[in-house]
């Protein structure tokens, strides 16, 4: 059992989306920060899709009832246990009656906590994921409050043979973390400004030649109208050729679309299914971390990268994910009790 | 079926059959769903219905390929390629009842004024009509409805209001439709059904479905608070 002491700014349940359903104009949700969400759980040795909880800009602060293994990726939130700060990106075992806290942002904007064993969520569509415009899903449809109390599979089993391993590493009384974590090329580059790779979108052809470069050659600003649904940028203002009547299509995690006053949005995770804007840009899934930890007043850049270089490198990514996955077998075993 | 594919970023592939509206439109996208779901392939995630398109999510790692968008293409094709486009199958009719008016539409009156009819004629108009749906999209079981007259047409509202109820109905422009859910919208709210047209937790969460004749229905306040399902 997990409690809220304090629920932070917006932490919400997601797993890795509700897929399957976005024909029925259902959104998929899911992590703004795909790598972070899964790589916390293969941490944990979680299965890939299992609930965490999504953190932003200012964490909570929960109580743990028992002895848990957890990891924390994504953006440093500072967090700490019972006042000690723990590290990120490796798995951390806590005892009960342990206190974890967030404070100062030094990097990014969203964290992932992941705990062994998941988080005791009933699925609706398919996910556990939250849908808060619906209300839908995650916990009762909704951010955490003060006095929820979350429960969770602790995967006994897991927590003791890793944490007999941990005996012998450098660990204080109330929490055992290794020395070792996540190989740092396998973290995308967070805060270090440096284009994002985007592919052009359907529409490209349609924008004026001096929007297309503008989209290359300017920076545009994160405005504070961004959140989980999309990132309003402010820059250079981008125009089609000639006024077009679109159809509306699908759009994806990802997509740079245009409306007529000329500011590009993002779309991200709680994006709608469809829209009639043109798409002037589809961001490489690889870069879409970077978005999910840019935070209002960060100034973006993008470069045009071709299809198959996007691919090509997020196969890559997908391989170092695998190793890494192998890696955590091996030194996390299901052992005894 | 002519048909082209084109990616949509490097994680979908987006089928087109056409850049206009056609009357076929929407029997041969209903096609291409009904072949999707039929041969239902291991790297298709999901796919999401257009007007004029479906958009495939595919996994990449599934092909094992150094040109994942090709190997998909190639499959793609040869689903698509077998492809018979539907006969006409019987056209379900949802009839969904409305409150019009006063709290639940306080646009009415706007639009009477606009299109100098009264309110009672705004009504008429509205429920006379045999609706099409073209497809859902957008927001949760948001039907994109064609065949409005044009005599109760209006422009969207200037400023969006920040939060439309659930189940509204509004017109903007040559359009008419339900909200859903609660959101910002723009559209002029003229009643309120007590029809959920989201379902959460049903097996398939949308009450309609590209294909599917709507027809409003009058009723009474009496009649709504009776319908209406108390919130869960």
């Amino acid at each position: 059992m997990i409690n809220v002491q304090k629920p932070g700014m917006l932490t919400t349940i997601q797993d890795s989306g509700r897929h399957g359903f976005q024909k029925f104009g259902v959104i998929a949700s899911g992590p703004m920060d795909t790598l972070a969400y899964r790589v916390a759980n293969i941490l944990v040795r979680n299965d890939e899709n299992d609930a965490v909880l999504e953190i932003t800009l200012t964490g909570p602060t929960l109580h743990f009832e028992e002895d848990m293994l957890l990891a924390i990726c994504g953006g440093d939130l500072s967090p700490a246990i019972d006042g000690i700060p723990i590290r990120m990106w490796r798995p951390v075992f806590i005892t009960k009656g342990s206190q974890l806290t967030f404070g100062q942002c030094k990097c990014g904007l969203r964290s992932y906590l992941a705990i062994a064993g998941g988080f005791n969520i009933p699925v609706v569509m398919n996910s556990k994921s939250t849908y808060l415009r619906a209300e839908i899903g995650g916990y009762k449809g909704r951010a955490l409050r003060k006095g929820d109390c979350l429960t969770v599979g602790t995967s006994r089993r897991i927590t003791n043979s890793f944490c007999r391993t941990l005996d012998g590493e450098q660990t204080t009384y109330l929490f055992k973390e290794p020395g070792w974590s996540v190989s740092s090329n396998l973290i995308p580059p967070y805060g270090k400004s440096r284009p994002i790779r985007v592919i052009k979108g359907p529409q490209f052809h349609l924008f004026s030649e001096l929007s297309r470069r503008h989209l290359v050659n300017s920076k545009f600003e994160v405005t504070t109208q961004s959140d989980r649904m999309g990132y309003r940028l402010n820059g250079p203002k981008l125009s089609l050729k000639k006024e077009a009547e679109l159809i509306s299509e699908a759009v994806s995690f990802g997509t740079i679309q245009v409306p007529p006053d000329g500011n590009p949005i993002v779309l991200m995770a709680d994006r709608q299914t469809t829209g009639g804007y043109p798409k002037i840009g589809q961001v490489a899934t690889i870069d879409l971390p970077l978005l999910a930890q840019a935070k209002p007043g960060d100034m973006l850049e993008f470069t045009i990268v071709t299809l198959e270089e996007a691919q090509n490198l997020f196969m890559k990514k997908e391989r170092e994910i695998q190793q890494l996955k192998k890696g955590i077998s091996l030194i996390i075993k299901e052992g005894e009790l | 079926m002519e048909f082209t594919l084109s990616p949509l970023g490097d994680g979908a592939i987006i089928i087109k059959i056409g850049d206009t509206i056609e009357p076929d439109s929407r029997l041969k996208i209903q096609s291409i769903t009904s072949a999707l779901d039929a041969s239902a392939p291991t790297w298709l995630t999901e796919y999401i219905p257009a007007f004029t398109t479906v958009t495939v999510f595919y996994n990449l790692m599934n092909f094992n390929s150094k040109h994942p968008y090709d190997a998909a293409c190639y499959e793609l094709s040869h689903i698509l390629r077998e492809l018979r486009i539907n006969s006409e199958c019987e056209k379900f009719l949802v009839e969904i009842p409305v409150y019009y008016g006063n709290e639940f539409g306080p646009d009415l009156k706007y639009v009477a004024d606009y299109n100098s009819l009264t309110i009672d004629e705004v009504i008429r108009i509205h429920t006379e009509a045999v609706y099409e749906v073209n497809m859902i999209g957008f927001a949760p079981g948001f039907p994109f409805l064609s065949g409005m007259s044009e005599k109760i047409a209006v422009p969207r509202k200037s400023s969006p209001r920040l939060s439309v109820p659930a189940r509204s109905v509004g017109i903007a422009g040559l359009q008419t439709g339900i909200y859903p859910i609660e959101t910002p919208g723009g559209w002029q709210i003229i009643g309120r059904t007590p029809t959920p047209l989201f379902r959460p937790d049903e097996e398939i969460p949308s009450l309609l479905h590209a294909g599917n004749k709507v027809k409003f229905n009058r009723i009474s306040l009496q009649e709504y608070m009776q319908l209406e399902v108390v919130d869960e």
